[in-house]
This record gives structure tokens, sequence and C-alpha cells, in this order.
């Protein structure tokens, strides 16, 4: 058996009928991992010891034909989910050394459905970034061209997913951190609707937009992970009390008559043409499958990128204050004083571009300036809401598709002197945060240096089951996803 | 320095209460004081990464509770933000407090001042926040320690509009309004341990000045004395500042008890910026209408109404009504020992209340609760100097005795023998015996020194240790001596 290929269905299976065995899949991964992880650095803290003995207790379970699709399922979480016990570093010099005594929501449903974890992935450091070189941990590598970045800032969980080093990844997306390394690294990737996962136990970024997701193989396999994060929390009051449907069940449904809407905003100059190219075949599946395509305008689209890099860093100035040297985390060597303390603990923690954003938070929220960003930028990300429910409701659509990114992944170091450049590679997938609605990214192509290339479908808010089985519909007629890097990593 | 003279004082108010609930504010640890340091402490209260705060219903409830009790608009739709700011006891870097949308706005609470008539102070508004924990440098060199355990604690600040002028107003607004939060039984009131407390705005203008002088805002006031204290004091010192023409400067002073005075902690360039914006990890709170009803019927009588019940019902003095009310407890206490008494005189149990009973408690240091003399004793004695079973003379020595061993006036009467004597054969069988005895007194009397009755009441009463009922006394006598 290649576990390297393995989607989360046929590995559910074959645990089921005990073709293998979790013990023998986790041990596959580790050995996987221990081989190919120098190269990729899409790991920050493995877990052997922990994933066997889950893998022990997953195999008690299957032997008694009792769990879920989830028992004894390797996967690869991001390290901004707090693991009780398990080093979470956020990808921060500042938690280097953070050993949480509580373990979040999503990660505590995970191992209660009996998934295995194998480690914590790699990524930007507090989640600032789109091409995972922020991290303190070093950059990862994209296992479809080592000189490139896989994206961010779920980059480690992209790769592993990419190079077969886990059956599924967890990753979060605060402004397209799950869809924009799943577009460049050839795997599916969900963002659901604010509040529809816990945020318990994620190290925030920026608490009106984080969310968690599942990244994997196929929309199915997204669909089954999503089943099992999904719901209230009450540890979380912004999380969403509304029932959570059988993913699963309803990923069958058919294209025939569903409306998608093309936003033409984003379709403008900065789209590489390789990339529209490849989002045109995938307009052609989808009317080979009786779909209607309906031109649509999200008109505010332009103002995503100032208005979320006010919002962003203005809650992420105030999340990250709590990393002073007192209570855990980083704390500078003998400080002379509070101030001296404060200073030198948060200089040393913090890279480069989490101060940049911590500076840029700090002066929106400032007095006297306040109202020309932050309300404004508020005001404006209610447009942007209001585009996206606007049309749905006029034109009746079930999908909007998009392009996921502007182009393929970049080369590592690329964008690194130009942080507006480097924001702008989130231009398509900000406003879907922005208006809270979920959206998937999947792998529709490659370009002509072999890269992949990933396309967006956005839903209503809360109809996640829209955007899977549109997802589903597009990976039964095609076999992009199915696509690995193989040799190259 | 007459403040008077030329000069008006405005004075603005913010009390923080701490609120009585079980748990804290934003997670499930116990709201409650005196543990060992970061003993009651959560990831939520250290701040850890990750953690999420969820509103305790009850700190809204008593956030509605107190709003309507000060007769204030409850906001339908309130938010929480966070007010950033960097120090060791603020955990998260900010406290999560309410700023542009807080729960309760334009209530009022009405004054009887010591120096005026009644008045209305405004309340701008009231809002719900959360405690910091405490630094400890006491007793450790070279470094400071943080206690956490108070991190957490749900508070309500409270603050007036600039309606004071007068140390004696802002007494009066500080006992009333503390009345009331202990009536509703959401704070124990107390400001020496930190439990109210009080900043209080303080400025100064010419009289016919409609605007407002740079105000100096007063920290530190941990009892209600040292707040007229205070004030007394900033009123004079920016009265001087102008007379001598200099200007006052806007800033924060801190109340020295110890020498009396005011002085600068941090002037305008340090305030802190506060970067308020609304607090993303918790939605805006949306009220029912229902509920805030349900809410008013609970409300308990306030002091105003008890106050013009008492004077209703009882006959009492404004004196009277006003002591006993200002305190629930007391005014409890009050009630029980009337029912105790029927079909005695309220007026006669208030005067034992206000009097005796409260002299003992003052000299004693103790609360009402801690009275050793129960409202159902206090009444039972009362009845029994109504029914003439005992003389106010000897209810002073029951009362006496209750105060230092407690029980009930009933069994002490009749253990200690103190059943006064209305029997007219025996009294009047004293009264011949004391007569015989002195016969020079009587001559004197007759004489016209009548004055001397006294000294014969006196002795019959002597010799019947107290018992005597004293009108049957005098009667017997009066007639035995104009005979």
């Amino acid at each position: 058996m290649d576990v390297a290929t393995l989607t989360l269905t046929q590995a559910a299976q074959a645990l089921a009928t005990h073709e293998i065995s979790s013990v023998e899949l986790t041990r596959a991964f580790l050995t996987r991992i221990e081989a190919l992880n120098p190269s990729l650095n899409a790991f920050i803290t493995m877990d052997p010891k922990g994933a066997l003995q889950a893998a022990e207790a997953a195999d008690k379970r299957l032997a008694r034909h009792e769990g879920s699709p989830l028992t004894g399922i390797p996967l690869a979480i991001k390290d901004l989910f707090c693991t009780r016990d398990l080093r979470t570093t956020c990808g921060s010099r500042m938690l280097a050394n953070f050993h949480p005594p509580y373990e979040s929501t999503v990660t505590a449903r995970l191992k209660a459905a009996g998934a295995v974890i194998l480690g914590k992935t790699n990524m930007d450091e507090f989640a600032m970034g789109s091409s995972n070189e922020t991290s303190h941990f070093g950059p990862v590598r994209n296992p479809w061209d080592l000189e490139r970045t896989p994206g961010g800032s779920s980059g480690g969980s992209a790769a592993a997913m990419a190079a077969g080093l886990c059956v599924a990844a967890i990753g979060t997306d605060t402004g397209g951190s799950i869809r924009q390394p799943a577009a460049m690294t050839g795997i599916t990737g969900l963002k659901p609707t604010y509040g529809r996962v816990s945020r318990f136990g994620m190290v925030a970024f920026a608490s009106s937009l984080d969310q968690a997701g599942p990244m994997t193989r196929t929309a199915m396999d997204a669909a089954i992970l999503l089943q099992a994060m999904a719901g209230e929390d009450p540890q979380d009051s912004t999380c969403l009390n509304s029932p959570v449907p059988d993913y699963v069940r309803a990923i069958n449904q058919s294209m025939r008559g569903v409306k998608i809407g093309i936003p033409e905003e984003y379709f403008g100059s900065g789209l590489h043409p390789e990339v529209r190219l490849a989002i045109e075949a995938v307009k052609e599946v989808y009317q080979g499958l009786g779909a209607i395509l309906v031109p649509i305008s999200l008109p505010h689209t332009q103002h995503a990128i100032p208005t979320y890099y006010i919002i962003a860093p203005a809650e992420a100035s105030s999340n990250l204050a709590r990393y002073d040297g007192i209570r855990f985390g980083h704390r500078c060597e003998n400080p002379k004083d509070l101030k001296d303390l404060y200073a030198r603990t948060r200089a040393e923690g913090f890279g480069a571009e989490v101060k940049r954003r911590i500076m840029l938070g700090t002066y929106v929220l400032s007095s006297g300036y306040y109202d020309a960003y932050y309300r404004k930028a508020q005001q404006v990300r209610r447009l942007i809401a209001e585009d996206f429910a606007r049309a749905f409701r006029e034109q009746d659509l079930g999908v909007i598709l998009t392009p996921t990114t502007p182009e393929t992944a970049f080369r590592l170091g690329e964008k690194n002197a130009d942080p507006v450049s480097m924001y702008l590679s989130d231009i398509f997938t900000i406003n879907v945060n922005l208006a809270g609605v979920p959206a998937i990214s999947l792998p529709c192509g490659f370009d002509t240096q072999g890269l992949p290339i990933g396309f967006q479908l956005i839903g209503r808010p809360l109809d996640e089951v829209a955007i899977l089985s549109a997802g589903h519909a597009y990976q039964q007629a095609s076999h992009c996803h199915t696509i690995t890097p193989g040799g190259k990593a | 320095m007459n403040a008077d003279s030329r000069f008006e004082t405005v004075i603005g108010l913010e009390i923080h209460t701490q609120l009585r609930t079980r748990s804290k504010i934003f997670c499930g640890c116990p709201n409650q004081f005196g543990s060992q340091p970061n003993t009651q402490i959560c990831p939520v209260c250290a701040a850890f990464p990750g953690v999420l705060p969820v509103l305790n219903r009850e700190v809204l409830n008593m956030a509605i509770k107190t709003g309507l009790a000060l007769n204030g608009q409850i906001r339908l739709r309130n938010e929480f933000s966070r007010k950033n700011y960097f120090y060791p006891d603020l955990p998260a870097g900010y406290q999560i407090s309410q700023f542009e949308l807080p729960i309760v706005e334009h209530g009022e609470l009405m004054i009887e001042p010591e120096d005026g008539p009644r008045k209305r102070i405004g309340i701008t508004r009231i809002h719900m926040e959360v405690d910091a924990g405490k630094n400890l440098h006491e007793g450790i060199i070279g470094a400071s320690w943080v206690d956490l355990n108070r991190t957490g604690t749900p508070l309500l600040e409270i603050v007036t509009e600039p309606d004071l002028r007068s140390a004696a107003e802002t007494g009066a607004f500080l006992k009333k309004l503390r009345a009331i939060v202990r009536y509703l039984e959401v704070c124990d009131g107390n400001m020496e341990e930190g439990s109210f407390r009080c900043d209080a705005n303080v400025s100064v203008r010419r009289w016919g000045e409609t605007k407002l002088g740079t105000r100096a805002e007063i920290k530190n006031l941990n009892s209600i004395r040292n707040v007229m204290r205070a004030i007394e004091f900033e009123v004079d010192r920016q009265i001087d500042r102008i007379e001598n023409g200099e200007k006052v400067i806007q800033e924060t002073r801190l109340w020295d008890a110890n020498q009396n005075l005011t002085r600068s902690m941090r002037g305008k360039e340090e305030a802190h910026d506060y970067r308020y914006f609304p607090e993303p990890d918790l939605p805006p709170v949306l009220l029912d209408p229902a509920r805030i009803e349900t809410i008013r019927a609970t409300l308990p009588e306030l002091p105003d109404q008890k106050f013009l019940r008492f004077q209703d019902q009882y006959g009492l003095s404004d004196y009277d009504a006003g002591v006993l009310t200002a305190n629930r407890e007391l005014a409890e206490y009050f009630e029980s020992a009337v029912r105790a008494a029927l079909p005695a005189d309220p007026k006669v149990v208030a005067n034992w209340v206000t009097g005796e009973l409260l002299a003992f408690l003052n000299k004693e240091g103790l609360e009402i609760s801690q009275s050793p003399v129960q409202a159902s004793a206090l009444g039972a004695l009362t009845g029994m100097i109504h029914k003439a079973v005992i003389s106010g003379k000897i209810a002073k020595t029951v009362f006496a005795h209750m105060c230092v061993h407690g029980g009930e006036p009933q069994q002490i009467v009749l253990e200690k023998g103190l059943t006064q004597v209305t029997d007219q054969g025996a009294i009047e069988a004293e009264v011949e015996r004391i007569l015989g005895a002195h016969a020079d007194k009587i001559a004197q009397y007759r004489a016209g020194k009548t004055q001397l009755l006294g000294f014969f009441v006196g002795e019959v009463m002597k010799a019947t240790r107290g018992k005597a009922n004293p009108g049957v006394v005098n009667e017997l006598l009066i007639n035995k001596l104009s005979t």
C-alpha cells in the first residue's frame, strides 16, 4: 500500500477492513517524515510516542468495530493549536518552549474521534505571512519545487499533505492561510464559515477572522474532517450554535441547474494568464455537469487588502500583548526594570513581520487615527460582506467560483523585500475572511513549470454543503487532485 | 480659604464596585478573596495563548439590576471593548471593559446632603468590566510578584455627571450609592477592602462661569471620609493656584491620607492611549426586554421607598426613618423587632434601635448582623415595657445583660426576679415604711419643698430593687404626703 497517496476515505476503509492497522499506518508516516522532513521542514515538533500510543488505542477500537471514520487516521496539526503537554510554538521564538496545560477544542475533538496526531507543522510566525518564511523555525519548502514556497501561513500542513507525510492536515485561515498554500501545493483546503469551528485553544492572530479548517486530498475528506471539528463550543462565545449538517451524506448533490457566480473583479490584469486558463477549464467542467455560469460583480473587492491590513493587525497588536515575558514564553536575560523586560523580551521573541503588524495595528487604533482607519475599515468590511450577500440573494447563486491565488508558488525570498507584493498573494482569499463566508480551494491543473494551480469556491454563510458538494462533483469529473509530486520531494 | 466665596466646586465620580458573583466574569474560577496567591486562577485568568472569555450571565443580571435601581436606561444592544495597556497585573495586556456602548446610560440618584436641599445627581453610564490582579512589592527585595487571584473579578463602573458641588454632597452620594448596592446584594460596599472604590474628578471655576475648569483626577480614596477630605484639600489647592495666577494642570493625583494632601501621579502627556476597540472574542450583548422586566420585578424595596413607608406605616421621624433605612439589614432588624414588640409603639422600638442598640454596636465596632441582641429579643423587651411587666429602667438592665450574654428578655427577667410590682397593697406597705422613717422630710415637703417627692420615689424604688411600678409609687406618695 502506498500511504503517500492515500485519501482519508481510503485509509478509513483500509483500517475498518483491517487491511492495515493504525500502528502500521502511523509507523509508515513516521518513517516518511523522518526521510523527507529534513528537506521540507514541514514539521516543527514530532510526537512519535504520542502518535503510536494513540494508534494502539485506535487499533483496539477498530478491533471492536467501534470508532469513527477518523479512528486511527494519522494527522498533521498546524503548530497553532494548543496540545496539552505537547510543545506549541506558533512558529515563534516567543513560544519556542511553550507546553500548553490545556487542549484546543479542535484537537480535543479529533483525538476523541480517535485520530492520531503525528506532530505539529511549521507555519509563518503567529500565522502572519503568505510564504512560511516568517517562521522562527525556518521556511517550509514546496514538495513540487524545493526552491519555492508552499504558501502560508499553513505551509507546513500543506507541504506535509502534498508530500504524503500524513493522511490529512489541519490548518487555520485568517486571510487565506489554508486556501493559498492548498492551491500552491495541489491539495484541497477548506475555510469554514467564521464561527463554524471553535477557536478555543487556537493561538489568536486576528480573532474576528481566524478560522480552523481541514487540508486534505479531496473534498470528501474535508467533509469528514469538518464533521468532527464543527459545532457549538461553550468555551468560545463566537462559535455558532446552529446544528451541524451531515456533510458526507449531503456531498453527492447534482450540479444540474446550480448557478455559479463568476465575479469580474477576480479576473483582472493581476491574474496570471496560465491560472486564468486553468480556471476557464474548470468553468467548462461545471458547465458540462449542468451548472449555469452567471457573471456577477463584487464591487468592493479592491478594498479588501487595505481593509484587512487594518483590522487584522489591530486585533493582532492587542492579542499579542500577552507575550510580555511575565507568565510564559520567552523572557529576556537580566531585565533592569519593567520597561526593559517588556522591550527586550518582545524585541527578541518576535520576528520582523510580527513586529511590523503590531506597530501597524497599534497605529491604526491610536487616538486620533481610530476613526480614519479602524472604524472606516469596519465600515468597508460590512460593504464587502454585503457584496457577497447581495450576489447570492439577487442571482440565486449556489456558489461563487474564483481563482485561489493570482499566480502559482513563487520562489523563496522572491517577495521578502516587498511586504505589499507578499500581501497581494492573498488578494482573492481575504474578502472571504472579511465577509465570514466559507470557501474551499481545490487543485485544477498545473502551469508550464509543473506547479499546481487552485480554484476557489465560495458559499453562503454556513452553506459548507454547497461548496463541498460542488468541489466533490468537480473531483468526480477530473483527476488533478490525484496527481502528487511523487519523487520530487 | 473659603471655597464658596468666589469659586464653585465641580465634582464627578467614577465608582468601581466588585460584584458578589459566585464565579469570575469570564471563567469558572471562584470569585473569592483571601486565598494563597495564584491559587484561584486558570489559563483564562492568566491569559494563556488561545484561551477565550465567556461572559458570566450573573454579571449581566447584576448590571441590569443596578441600572434599574439607579433609574437608568438599559441598552438592549451593548458591547465589550478592549482597553489596551501593559502592566504585569493585567495578563492579557488589555482589560475587557465597555466603551462606546455601555449596558446602562442616563441614570440618576437623589441625595439628601447635610449642607443643602435634596438634589438629583446624574449617572452618565454604568458599564461591566474585569478587575486586574495585584502586584506585590512589600517584603520583596529586587523583584515584584504578581498575584492573579483578583484577575477576572467582575466590576461595575458607575460614572456620574459633574453634578456634585461639595465634599458633603459627595459624601451623601457615596453613602446613598453604597446603601443601594448593598440593598441589591450586588456588592458588599467595603471601601477599606477595595470592593467599592472611588476616583474623584475635581475642578473649580468662578461663580457664574459655565465652562468647566481643568480637572484633577484623585485616586487612592479608601473611605468616604477620605474622599471628602481629599476633595476639601484639592479644592483649596486649585483655588490657591488660580489666585496666585497659576494654572491648574490636568493630571492624576494620589491622596495621601497620612499627610492629608494630594500629590501628582502622572500628567496628561503621560496618560495612556488605551486604543479601545470592540472585543472580537465576545459577540455584542443582545438583551430581551422581557428579561429586563423579569429582573425589575425582583428588585427589592430601595432606601427611598423604605424611608417613605417607615414614616407612613410606623410614624417615624425623618431622623429615625433615615437612620433605619440607610442599611438594609438594620431596616430588616427594626421591622422584625416591631413585629415581636406588638402591640408596643413602633416609635419606641425605633428609639431603642437608633439609641441603645446602635450606641452599643458602634462602641463595640460591630455590624448589625453581629448584634448579640436579636431583633426578636429587643422587640420582646419593648413589648414587656409596654405591658408594664418591667419598667424602662429595668429594661436597660436587661438590655445590658443581653448585650453580653444574649438570650431572651422574658427568661432573664424571670431568672433575676425583675418583674415589675404593680400590686397596690405591696407597694403601699413599702411607701408606709419609707414615710415612717423620714418624718422630718415629710414636714419639709408639706412646708413647700415639693421637690422632695423625687427623694421618696427613689427610696421606694431602691427598697423594691426597681421593680415597683413608678406610676403607682408616684400616685401613692402624692396622696399620702398631701393628707
